[in-house]
């Protein structure tokens, strides 16, 4: 007789907490052929609202550390990515029907790519600051500043490389994310978040909802408590359109929809998108 | 030469302005370098007997009662009941109306009844009546007064004031006989913000007759921390060199484990210096400190980890 | 305070040792060249010495030519598959290595404080912390190569020969080793003769690592083994951190070569201290500057240029922290000032630190009981020291402050700039206009504003005039072990 194996449940990851959706609600996960793999949390707007607090609770701690610690803290969630490459790889081959090999490979890509964005931590400034010859006896000095609480949209298909894409980018800086999953392949950002609960990552930097973008979405367009919105994973224009009006209530910074190739090397842009640049002047004289 | 006597705003900014700025960064990274000494077997033993010594076993609560009071002061006298001997606090710290308590439970034993006054912990409160609040617990049998300052004054540049009320403070404690209750100087740093203020604010506080400068009413946080207390110190080392005149430190607050107090007490060592290495001049204020000091006290006695079985609750 | 007063009690520490045990030392080591430990060539080998005790710690490889020359080519042959490697493999090892670095790190730190004298307090606190934050900084920008401002596609330059002092060991490795393997270079490192065993360890690292063979060669050996590796014909690139003299040497060596070139040298760095410093936190500084790692530093602040308003209170305050000053057994967690590095060193340090006396300068040192034997020199401090004092322009890279004293903002920058030298300099002032034009006048690398010896991975270092050129550290760190379609054409060295 064959031994039944404990089935894991799919719970939200908010505040760096497993809490189940206020609202009871699960939806049906199926794999890439249409078979059942889980019931995912369906995250409702008081989810949203709930992760919008945690991580503007977290932002200023995040914020507040020193560069290298944020680049070690996320050097060790690669560490700890890497641990668990035949689980992600398990995920990706379900979810997006790859065969085992190729699913492992993206889970070499995914971990590489945050390891190239864990580097960044303590260099952005260094590429992206500089100091200005302004005409007077002035010190000058521009460095780039996380902006604060930013709404992600994940890729709707691709979902560990391009999940891993736009998270990164975002929490290097020292900015807090909240994460809509795609809503069909959401189960490998499930696994991250048990990824980033043992990695050292304060509670609440990144939550994660598994859910419907087309409901989430337009709650955390229109809140006031996010500063900025990345819409790349938002497949419907009239959608991606909507959802970039809604922002302007509160002028957020919009990364408007997109599907990239995720196997490229990124440029800057996904960081310096939720990036502010804070201009410091100051006399020169004895 | 004795301390200025200050009669004006214009003397107080004369005299508070003279002061040397201090570097956040610089005063931190000192502090933190302090608390890297390691201090092993006899030294430690030392250490953690002349802690015990100079505790100020306090409770400041609403629900204070005689039988608690009663039971922190035999605490205070005999803090280890398996050893004989462990040395008693320096004093027991309570609410005014509960001075009497203590002083009949301590009886002629030479540990010490400091009374909070002054409208503690705020502070907010007419100047007659925290004038009233000190001479209740002084004729009540208090030895010490920890007083807070008007932290509303400070903040808002009526620094002539929070001298003032010191002084007025400092006579109310005086008694018939002649004799003096001692006073000590609650700054209440958590809530003067930076570290410029603790030390115009210490300054202000000793050339108004303090006899001690404390950090915290313990009500608030941050209460102590060994950046503030190594400013403290400082500052009474200088006031020594500039007047001759020797006033004592208290952090209270937040000091909770026997590898904390070490910090301190090398603190005083390297800054103001081996003069302060007594309960007359430096103390904690502190609850549950004591009991973790019995324990270190133990294991160093034993060899072996004690828990919370092995010491009293007061 | 109270009735009747307690009197004080003296707080004495008590010996705190720091365990040697986690080490185990060999009684001799060879060669780190291709992946390997090998014998020398000619079986020379010399002794590294515990400068605390004069105890012999091990026996080790002296490099001839022939070994010098066998680990260049094992770096030419590396060279190949790491600089064509993409960058964000190389820069998985050297995460790696920075990882495993921080692992052993209490390991590397007692052995550092046995081998070089420095107290184990700075070691396990300043140097080690640093070795591996300089590892995973440059670890970052092995795959970010066209962010650095050096154009599109920079290249690497080859084999690395580069040779390193005493007074920082591990630490001075990893600025070296780690930015030129990042930029897809192989090297050839040479430590210096009196603290070879931490450059030991770490080549174990690397094969703890799987570093490809030949990316990290370590020769040992002395004058002679360093000349050999920068006078190599095969070398590319030489970068060196010693002293000026020898520094010179080295560019007279590379001179009509295509070798690039760069060199970290001595200083002579004013601490300049203006009568609004916040002054508690510039004693500190003061310290810090002259007394941390024994004054063994390029960028120590060894000239005080206090403002003469002030030099009373200063020094008052300066003397009475100096009493405070704890001089002794590097493995003693206390110690705050350790040995000097060797007998060489020390006697250096006497014969310059006489001519103060000898010139009319005022000595000055708190009560201190130095150690029988090992070699020592307890923190002083000179007096009436004016710039025509040999004491105050030349390095005594020793526990030794000279102080002057300036009257004007002016004659601060004069007094400071008045040097062959340019490494660092510092200034104590708590007005902000102020710190930023004394620091744009000063003609120094480095300068510490209200803070002192304060070092990073991303903040560049280097100095100026004769302290050397080329810096370590940051985006510009890279640019020494780089070529871009920018600089091709009669390239500076």
């Amino acid at each position: 007789m064959s031994r039944l194996d404990v089935r894991k449940t799919y719970k939200l990851y908010i505040g760096g907490s497993f809490p189940r959706s206020e609202s009871g609600h699960t939806y049906a996960v199926t794999d890439a052929k249409g078979g059942f793999l889980a019931n995912a949390a369906k995250a409702s707007r008081k989810d949203a609202r709930d992760a919008v607090v945690a991580a503007r609770k977290a932002f200023g701690g995040w914020a507040g550390r020193t560069p290298y610690n944020r680049g070690q803290v996320l050097y060790r969630v690669a560490e700890m990515i890497e641990g668990r490459h035949d689980q992600f790889t398990a995920d990706v081959v379900a979810a997006e029907g790859l065969t085992r090999a190729q699913a492992a490979k993206v889970v070499d890509a995914a971990i590489d790519r945050w390891v190239w964005y864990a580097g960044w931590a303590d260099k952005l400034a260094q590429v992206t600051g500089n100091a200005n010859q302004v005409a007077g006896p002035y010190f000058n000095l521009s460095s780039p500043e996380p902006t604060g609480v930013v709404a992600v949209m994940a890729p709707a298909d691709d979902s560990l490389l391009g999940l891993v894409s736009v998270l990164a980018p975002v929490i290097v800086s020292g900015n807090t994310a909240v994460v809509v999953t795609s809503y069909e392949r959401p189960l490998a950002a499930i696994t991250l978040s048990e990824v980033l609960a043992t990695s050292d990552v304060p509670g609440g930097v990144v939550n994660i909802l598994t859910g419907d973008a087309s409901e989430l979405g337009p709650w955390l367009a229109a809140h006031l408590d996010v500063n900025a919105l990345d819409l790349t994973g938002v497949v419907d224009h009239d959608l991606g359109a909507s959802l970039e009006a809604e922002a302007a209530i509160n002028l957020k910074r919009v990364l408007r929809p997109s599907t990239p190739d995720w196997t490229a090397e990124p440029s800057l842009a996904r960081m310096t998108a939720f990036l502010e640049t804070k201009t410091v002047w100051h006399p020169v004289g004895v | 030469m004795t301390p200025t006597v200050l009669g004006s705003a214009a003397d107080v900014r004369t005299v508070l302005g003279d002061l040397s700025g201090v570097d956040q960064v610089g005063l931190e990274a000192r502090a933190a370098a302090l608390a890297t000494r390691s201090l092993k077997k006899d030294a430690k033993r030392t250490a953690i007997d002349l802690a015990i010594s100079m505790v100020d076993l306090t409770t400041l609560e609403g629900a204070d009662t005689p039988g608690k009071v009663r039971s922190l002061a035999a605490k205070a006298l005999r803090p280890d009941p398996s050893d004989p001997t462990c040395p008693s606090v320096a004093a027991v710290c309570v609410y005014p109306d509960l001075v009497a308590v203590a002083r009949e439970a301590l009886g002629d034993a030479p540990v010490g009844v400091a009374s909070v006054a002054t409208a503690f912990p705020s502070g907010r409160a007419a100047l007659p009546i925290k004038i009233a609040d000190t001479e209740n617990a002084v004729a009540a049998g208090a030895s010490e007064i920890d007083m807070v300052i008007d932290r509303g004054a400070f903040l808002s540049g009526d620094l002539l004031k929070v001298y003032e009320e010191i002084v007025a403070v400092r006579a109310a404690c005086e008694r018939a006989d002649g004799s003096r209750a001692h006073l000590k100087v609650i700054l209440e740093t958590g809530e003067l913000a930076t570290y410029d203020n603790v030390r115009r604010a210490s300054w202000l506080a000793m050339l108004a007759g303090a006899d001690f400068i404390k950090t915290s009413t313990g009500k608030v946080s941050p209460a102590a921390t060994l950046p503030v207390t190594l400013l403290m110190l400082e500052a009474v080392r200088d006031f020594r060199d500039a007047f001759g005149v020797q006033v004592g430190v208290k952090p209270a607050g937040g000091i909770r484990t026997t590898k904390d107090a070490i910090k301190y007490l090398v603190t005083v060592n390297e800054t103001a210096g081996v003069d302060w290495m007594t309960p007359t001049w430096f103390r904690f204020g502190a609850s549950s400190l004591l009991n973790d000091l019995l324990m270190q006290r133990q294991k160093l006695e034993t060899g072996r980890y004690a828990g919370p079985d092995y010491v009293t609750i007061d | 305070m109270a009735d009747h007063a307690v009197p004080p009690t003296p707080l004495d520490y008590a010996p705190a040792p720091e365990s040697r045990s986690i080490v185990d030392l060999q009684p001799s080591y060879g060669l780190f060249i291709d992946g390997a430990f090998t014998e020398g060539a000619d079986g020379r080998t010399f002794k590294t010495v515990n400068p605390a005790t004069e105890e012999v710690l091990a026996e080790v490889t002296e490099a001839t030519d022939a070994d010098v020359d066998a680990a260049v080519a094992a770096a030419r042959r590396a060279f190949r598959g790491w600089s064509r490697m993409p960058g964000r493999e190389r820069a998985k090892y050297l995460y790696r290595i920075a990882r495993i670095l921080a692992e052993r790190s209490r390991e590397l730190a007692v052995l550092e404080s046995l081998d070089n004298g420095k107290p184990i307090k700075e070691s396990r606190d300043v140097d080690l912390p640093l070795v591996s934050q300089w590892f995973f900084y440059y670890a970052g920008w092995a795959d970010k190569l066209s962010y650095a401002g050096l154009g599109a596609d920079p290249r690497p330059l080859g084999v690395a020969a580069q040779v390193i002092p005493w007074n920082f060991p591990l630490l001075m490795l990893s600025w070296k080793i780690a930015p030129a393997l990042a930029a897809g270079n192989t090297v050839v490192l040479k430590p210096a003769e009196t603290t070879p065993l931490t450059a030991l360890l770490f080549a174990e690292i690397c094969q703890q690592a799987d570093l490809p063979p030949g990316v990290v060669n370590i020769v040992t050996g002395a004058g002679a083994t360093g000349q050999a590796l920068v006078g190599h014909p095969d070398v590319d690139k030489v970068a060196f951190t010693g002293s000026t003299d020898v520094g010179r040497q080295i560019a007279r060596t590379v001179a009509g070569t295509d070798k690039r070139l760069t060199l970290e040298l001595g200083g002579k760095a004013a601490n300049i201290v203006f009568e609004d410093a916040a002054m508690d936190q510039a004693v500190e500084g003061i310290v810090s500057g002259i007394f941390f790692n024994q004054g063994h530093v390029c960028c120590a602040g060894s000239r005080l240029l206090v403002q003469e308003n002030v030099y009373e209170e200063v020094m008052d305050r300066l003397k009475r922290r100096m009493t405070t000053l704890r001089v002794g057994d590097p493995l003693d967690k206390n110690t705050d000032i350790g040995a000097i590095n060797s007998r060489e060193q020390l006697d250096r340090i006497t014969a310059l630190a006489s001519t103060g006396d000898d010139e009319g300068a005022e000595r000055w040192s708190p009560p201190c009981e130095l150690p029988t034997s090992g070699f020592w020199y307890a923190p002083t401090v000179f007096t009436g020291v004016t710039q025509a004092h040999r004491i105050a322009r030349e390095e005594i890279f020793g526990p030794v402050l000279s102080v002057l004293t300036f009257r004007t903002p002016d004659e601060a920058v004069a007094k400071a700039n008045n040097t062959p030298y340019g490494l660092s300099a510092g200034v104590w002032t708590e007005k902000g206009s102020r710190i930023l034009a004394i620091a744009d006048r000063l003609r120094a690398g480095v300068v510490w504003a209200n803070t002192f010896n304060k070092f990073d991975p991303a903040s560049p270092f280097g100095g100026y005039k004769e302290s050397g050129y080329g810096r370590e550290g940051g985006r510009q760190g890279l640019a020494s072990y780089l070529t871009s379609s920018v600089l091709q054409e009669g390239e500076t060295a």
